[in-house]
Formats: C-alpha cells, sequence, structure tokens
C-alpha cells in the first residue's frame, strides 16, 4: 500500500466518522433530507468564496459554504412559519434555487475560473493527497486532512460535551426546554455542525456521498438498535467499513471512490434491511404472518367455545363454510390448534380442550379489559408454538 | 435583441422552437402533476426520484452502447420506479421514517449511478458525453421527437387525469374514507405516483437531476396560494409551469453562458416568491395588511369604549371632557381620535372632547356588535 494510498483512506474514513455523528441526530429527529438541500446549496457560497479568494480548500470558503447552509435552514424555517405550504415543500423550494443561482455564478463567470460543477458535486478523493498542507516548507500531509480532521476533533468534542442535551432535545424536546435547555441552540447547534462537517468532506467527496454519509449508516444502524450510543458507534463502524471497501472497489473496478463508496453503502443497508433480526423486511414479514395466523387461531377457538353444544358448528369442513377461511389457512390454523393441545378432533368435530377453554377465556378477557401486558404474558404461559 | 425579434425568432428558428415548446410542455405537465406531489406531501419525493432515475440511464447506455434518448428514458423510468417503490417498502416495513427513506435512495442510488458514469467514462466508446447532460440538464439538446414524446405523455396523463378525477380527489383529501368508500387506494396511488416519475423522467434532459424537484414543486406551490380548488390549483400550476419553461428559456437563449435549467428554476422561483407575497387570500402582504387593520380596528374600539366608561359617569353623555385624560391611556393616540371624529362618534373642540349620540350608542353596543358580526 503506497503512502497516498493509506491518505485517501485515511480521509476516507475521517469523513464517514465526521459525517456519521451529526448524521445519527438528524434521522433520529427525521431531518435527514436538510442534509440533502445544505449539500446542495453551499454551492453558492463555495462560488462566491472562490471568486474571493480563488483557492478551493481556504478556509473563507468553508465559512461561506456554512453560512450560506445555515442560511438555507433558515429560510426553510421561515416559509415554513408563514405556513403557505408544508416543510417538504419548503425544503424541495430553497435548495434548487439556491443551487441555480450557484450554477448561474459558476457558467457566468466559468471562462476565467476553475471551479467545475462536477468536482463541487462529485469531488475527487483520489486527487486529495496531492493537494499538499506545507508549513514552513515541511509537508505535514493533504490539506483535506487536515481540514476533515479539525472538523471531525470540533465534532468530537461537542459529542461529548453536550451529548446529554443532544440526546434529551433529540427524544424529548419539550422536556429539554422544561429542564432548561434550550432545544433551539442545540437544533441551530446541529445545524451548523452539520453544514461545517458537510462543507469540509465535500471537497474531499463531493456533495452527493456527504448525503449518502450522514443518512445511510445512521439508518442503516438505526435497523439494528435502539441504543443511541450502540446506534452511533454502528453508524461509525458502517462509515469507515465501507469507506475503506469502497476505496479498494474502486481502485479494482478503476471507477469514483465516491461512487463506489456509496455502493458499498448501498450494500450494506440492503442487507440490513432484508435481514435485520427484529426491524428487517423478512422478520417484519416473518412476524406479520405470524400474528395473522395467531389473530385466525384465536378467531377459530372463540368460534369454538361459543358453539359448545351445536356440533355442527364444529365440523372440520364447516370451517372453510362459515368462518370463509380458504382451505390451506383453515388446514394450517386447525394443525396450530392440534399442535398446541388446544384442541381434540373425534370424527370431523372439534372439541376444546381444557387447555383450549381456559385460552380463550383469557382471550376474552383479554379482549375486553384490553391491556397489552397481558397477552404477552398469555403466550408463554400457555407454551404456544408459533405458526 | 429586443422582444419582438426574439418572438419572430421563436416561431422561425428550430432549435429555439424546439426549446420552447419543450419547457413549455414541461413546465405544463410537472406543474399538473406537481400539484397533486405538494398536497400529497410528497414534495420530495421528485427530488430523490430524479437521482435515483441516474443509475437507469447509466445501465441502458451500457446495454445499449449508444446514445438514445428513448431507451435511456425507459431506463431512467424503471430505475426511478424501483427508487420509489422501495421508497415506500422502507417507510411501510421499518420504522424508518420517509426522510431517511427519501434520503437513502437518493443518495445510494445516484452514487451508484455516478460509479456506473465513472466506469462508462472508461470505455473505449467514447460516445457518453451526452450522459453528462442528464446531471444538470442541457435544454440545447431537445428534439423534436423528444418534444412529442413529451406532448403524447402530457395528453395520457391529462387523460387518466380527467378520467380518474373524482377518485384521485378524494384520496388526495381523505384517504380513509375513499378507502371505506371501496376504491382502490392501492391502485390509485400507485397510478398518481407512476405519473409524477414519468414526469420526472422527461425532464430530466432539460432541467437535470439536481433541478428537477423545483420544476415539479414551483409551480404547484405557486400556485397553491392563490386557489383553495383542486382543478384551478391544477390549471394554475400548469400555467405556472410553462411560463417558467418559455420565459426561462428567453432569459438564457439572450444571454450567454447561462445554462438554461437552472433559470427555469429560477424562474419558477420568481412566481412562488410573488404568489407567496402577493396572494390576495394568503399571501404574506395582505395578511400583514389584514393584521394592522385588525390591530388598528381593535385600537379605536379600546379608545371609543375608555370613553364610554367617562361618558357614562355624567349624566349627560354629551359632556365635554379635557383631551388630556386620555393621555395615560394606551390605545389613544391622535390619529385614533381623529378616525373616531371621523366616524362621528366624538367630536372635537379644542383640548375637549366630547361623545356624540352615536357614538354613545355604538360603543355601549361594541360587544354586541362582535358578537353579531361573528354570527353574520
Amino acid at each position: 500500500m503506497s503512502n497516498a494510498q493509506i491518505e485517501i483512506q485515511l480521509i476516507a474514513s475521517m469523513v464517514a466518522i465526521a459525517c456519521a455523528i451529526p448524521g445519527t441526530f438528524l434521522v433520529l429527529r427525521k431531518m435527514a433530507l436538510i442534509t440533502d438541500a445544505i449539500s446542495h446549496s453551499i454551492l453558492p457560497g463555495i462560488v462566491i468564496g472562490f471568486f474571493i479568494t480563488h483557492d478551493l480548500s481556504s478556509p473563507l470558503l468553508i465559512i461561506l459554504a456554512a453560512a450560506s447552509g445555515v442560511l438555507t435552514v433558515v429560510l426553510v424555517e421561515f416559509i415554513q412559519k408563514t405556513g403557505l405550504v408544508k416543510e417538504d415543500t419548503a425544503i424541495g423550494l430553497v435548495f434548487p434555487a439556491l443551487f441555480s443561482i450557484g450554477i448561474i455564478l459558476i457558467s457566468k463567470n466559468a471562462n476565467d475560473v476553475h471551479l467545475d460543477v462536477d468536482a463541487v458535486l462529485l469531488g475527487e478523493l483520489a486527487f486529495a493527497p496531492f493537494d499538499r498542507l506545507t508549513i514552513g516548507g515541511v509537508d505535514i500531509g493533504p490539506k483535506s486532512l487536515w481540514i476533515i480532521g479539525t472538523i471531525l476533533l470540533i465534532t468530537i468534542t461537542l459529542l461529548f460535551a453536550f451529548f446529554k442535551e443532544l440526546k434529551v432535545s433529540t427524544f424529548d424536546a419539550g422536556l429539554a426546554s422544561a429542564l432548561g435547555l434550550s432545544p433551539v441552540v442545540m437544533h441551530y447547534g446541529l445545524m451548523t455542525i452539520s453544514s461545517i462537517t458537510t462543507v469540509g468532506a465535500f471537497d474531499a467527496v463531493g456533495a452527493i456521498l456527504v448525503i449518502a454519509l450522514m443518512i445511510a449508516p445512521a439508518a442503516t444502524a438505526y435497523l439494528l438498535t435502539n441504543d443511541l450510543k450502540k446506534m452511533l458507534l454502528l453508524s461509525v463502524i458502517f462509515g469507515v467499513s465501507s469507506a475503506i471497501i469502497g476505496y479498494w472497489s474502486a481502485h479494482a473496478l478503476d471507477t469514483s471512490i465516491s461512487g463506489s463508496m456509496t455502493t458499498i453503502l448501498g450494500l450494506i443497508f440492503l442487507f440490513v434491511y432484508l435481514f435485520a433480526p427484529n426491524k428487517g423486511l423478512f422478520s417484519v414479514l416473518y412476524r406479520q404472518k405470524q400474528q395473522r395466523i395467531e389473530v385466525s387461531l384465536l378467531t377459530f377457538l372463540l368460534h369454538l367455545g361459543n358453539h359448545n353444544d351445536d356440533e355442527s358448528e364444529r365440523h372440520v369442513k364447516h370451517l372453510n363454510e362459515h368462518i370463509n377461511w380458504q382451505k390451506v389457512k383453515a388446514k394450517s390454523v386447525l394443525d396450530l390448534a392440534l399442535k398446541n393441545n388446544m384442541i381434540t378432533i373425534e370424527k370431523d368435530i372439534i372439541f376444546l380442550t381444557e387447555k383450549g377453554k381456559n385460552f380463550t377465556k383469557e382471550a376474552i378477557d383479554y379482549i375486553l379489559t384490553n391491556k397489552n401486558s397481558e397477552i404477552e404474558h398469555m403466550k408463554d404461559r400457555f407454551f404456544l408454538f408459533r405458526g | 435583441m429586443d422582444l419582438i425579434q426574439y418572438i419572430d425568432l421563436v416561431f422561425t428558428d428550430y432549435t429555439l422552437r424546439t426549446i420552447t415548446l419543450g419547457t413549455a410542455v414541461l413546465g405544463a405537465i410537472c406543474g399538473m402533476l406537481g400539484s397533486f406531489a405538494v398536497l400529497r406531501k410528497q414534495s420530495l419525493l421528485g427530488d430523490a426520484i430524479s437521482h435515483a432515475a441516474l443509475p437507469g440511464i447509466a445501465i441502458a447506455f451500457l446495454i445499449i452502447e449508444t446514445k438514445n434518448s428513448s431507451v435511456f428514458l425507459l431506463g431512467a423510468l424503471i430505475s426511478g420506479l424501483i427508487g420509489t417503490f422501495w421508497i415506500r417498502g422502507i417507510t411501510r416495513k421499518t420504522h424508518l421514517k420517509s426522510d431517511t427513506a427519501l434520503g437513502l435512495i437518493l443518495s445510494l442510488f445516484f452514487g451508484f449511478g455516478m460509479l456506473l458514469l465513472t466506469y462508462i467514462q472508461k470505455m473505449p466508446n467514447a460516445n457518453q458525453a451526452g450522459l453528462e447532460s442528464y446531471l444538470f440538464g442541457q435544454a440545447a439538446t431537445l428534439l423534436e421527437s423528444d418534444v412529442w414524446l413529451m406532448a403524447i405523455v402530457t395528453g395520457i396523463s391529462l387523460i387518466i387525469l380527467l378520467l380518474f378525477w373524482k377518485e384521485l380527489k378524494i384520496l388526495l383529501f381523505d384517504a380513509d374514507y375513499t378507502k371505506t368508500l371501496g376504491f382502490n387506494t392501492k391502485f390509485l396511488d400507485i397510478l398518481i405516483t407512476t405519473f409524477i416519475v414519468i414526469a420526472i423522467v422527461l425532464g430530466l434532459q432539460t432541467v437535470g437531476v439536481v433541478l428537477m424537484s423545483a420544476m415539479l414543486l414551483a409551480p404547484a406551490a405557486a400556485a397553491r396560494q392563490w386557489t383553495n380548488n383542486l382543478a384551478v390549483m391544477v390549471i394554475l400550476a400548469a400555467i405556472f409551469g410553462a411560463f417558467s419553461g418559455v420565459l426561462g428559456t428567453a432569459i438564457s437563449a439572450s444571454n450567454n453562458n447561462l445554462s438554461t435549467g437552472p433559470v427555469i428554476v429560477l424562474v419558477a422561483g420568481v412566481f412562488v416568491l410573488f404568489s407567496f407575497i402577493f396572494s390576495p387570500g394568503r399571501g404574506l402582504l395582505f395578511r400583514e395588511i389584514r393584521f394592522r387593520k385588525n390591530r388598528s380596528d381593535l385600537e379605536l374600539h379600546k379608545t371609543l369604549s375608555f370613553m364610554y366608561n367617562i361618558a357614562k359617569t355624567h349624566e349627560d353623555t354629551t359632556h365635554p371632557h379635557a383631551i388630556k385624560i386620555l393621555n395615560n391611556f394606551q390605545g389613544f393616540t391622535r390619529k385614533s381620535l381623529q378616525k373616531l371624529e371621523d366616524k362621528d362618534y366624538v367630536k372635537i373642540n379644542g383640548n375637549m372632547w366630547s361623545m356624540t349620540a352615536s357614538g354613545y350608542h355604538t360603543a355601549a353596543n361594541l360587544y354586541d356588535q362582535l358578537i353579531k358580526e361573528e354570527n353574520e
């Protein structure tokens, strides 16, 4: 591994961490799309900064860009407060307008300045190691490494300093203000950090990857845990691993690094989305099917209980006709009830067992009182085999 | 170049005519379908879908290996639809919220698309120059056939809208009720979403991936301010969209180095801004005027009732009092006194004021009047 390769991976990993931290909070606060808005609308800030300094990595550029990011948030909130349109429409109106201004500024002046929209949108990580920072003639590493390192350091410091406040204001803004922690300050603090991170990161990886790095690791982690600390940790892990795997796959395929990092993030998300233990698609579908069968079982048992004296109502064939179930479903419910010793079948007539009667009785109690805790308890006590 | 020359040019110059027509038709269809997106709170769906369409375009190129805009459109449509349904899947089946789902699909699909684009760039047949134009849009690449395609799609979606007008309208405002009435809400939902996706995909070539969402939203958001009637809103949005297209094209054509897409978006943005401020019903300006008027009415009433309380203590209610005693009262100003005199509620004589009979009557029934007005 050459020096440049290590540096690229280091930058990518640091960008991933710097994005994952604010990203987690944004996802939890249902403000994920504000990153999309910010990452586009910093363009005019960057362009104006570039016209002033003619240097893509000057601090003024970052300040101006972050300012236009915060301006976006303020504008969106202002439009939203007028009540004329909903929040999402406000976001969708503000950032394309600012982005258009940026593009027009570039295209009006593109002839004499070197600023490519593609580069701004997509970034080029591969060139990052060539732009070195020298102090007193000594080479101390790539510029973007220093920029993103500083941002990361600030983010981590703020995270540790304000973890409690952030946590409370994220999950219960009312409680936070009652406790004297201003949710507004937290909100704008988070927005500022997100803007600065977006700006710092996008020089290296481009606007779109910033969105991906902010949202995807946090969303993936959110499917796996409900614990804020674990979620932060997991999203950092997902971010960094996608950075490193992404770099090597880009290396192998000879394609853009940011594109392949995003693709890896997408694959990780897809995998977790399908297979996450409790919240993944398959386990959700499985659980829904189980619940459907359980409800059917209950209906079936209640039906039996209601017709204790009428044998014709308890005939096996009757299930299809009366409860209007299809054959397969009727059979699976019947099997489940049999397996659980809820019923016995004699000459095609179904009888409730003692256990079945108790179960039905408690189920009716549950339906009448509607206490959630009881039904969970019941399933355990009757050793229900699930469908 | 002056206006008449330009209009003349629009009718004679093939390229300009094509672009103007194309952007106008595009603006109209976007405004029309965008109204539904805005009212269904799916505003940012457009942004997500337009980004999600990129890998479809790239894959279409990888398969046919030449530039063919209708095949690209098909690819974009397929990948846009996959993106849309994945977003629905995420929000329905997991606890992730719609904003996260939109952001995820947007960035992940776009990143994958960029991966493919950079891969294509390294391929030997460097025929891919056209692909880049989908990022930011290049209205200049519009051909007459593209415009025809847009017009046909607009026609079809218009027919569909008219056919399902009642159903879509009720779905828009009360989805649960629609379901209880026995309509197939899933079908209607998919129908309208599919047409929104089609509109977005059509616009990609002209205004590009990034700005497409504004094209969809801005005319509808502007139209929303002028009316509470869905039909009027859809028509207005279509008109606003078409005008943004034509004006944007005109501005960018008469200036060097101005790409059409951003200019159209900014023109549409101006429409929105204008509507936000000047619409009579909801606009900020008239709202502020109403607010001020209410406040000054209230102050007038306050002053009047204060005077009433003083006048009440005298047997002769028209007995003059010194203006000075009003000074401690907050609602009182010279102007409000003047206004009261104009309304013939009080008479001013030097430093004294006295209530007229009509003023006394009004003040006595001030709150009754308010109640009466409310009941009317």
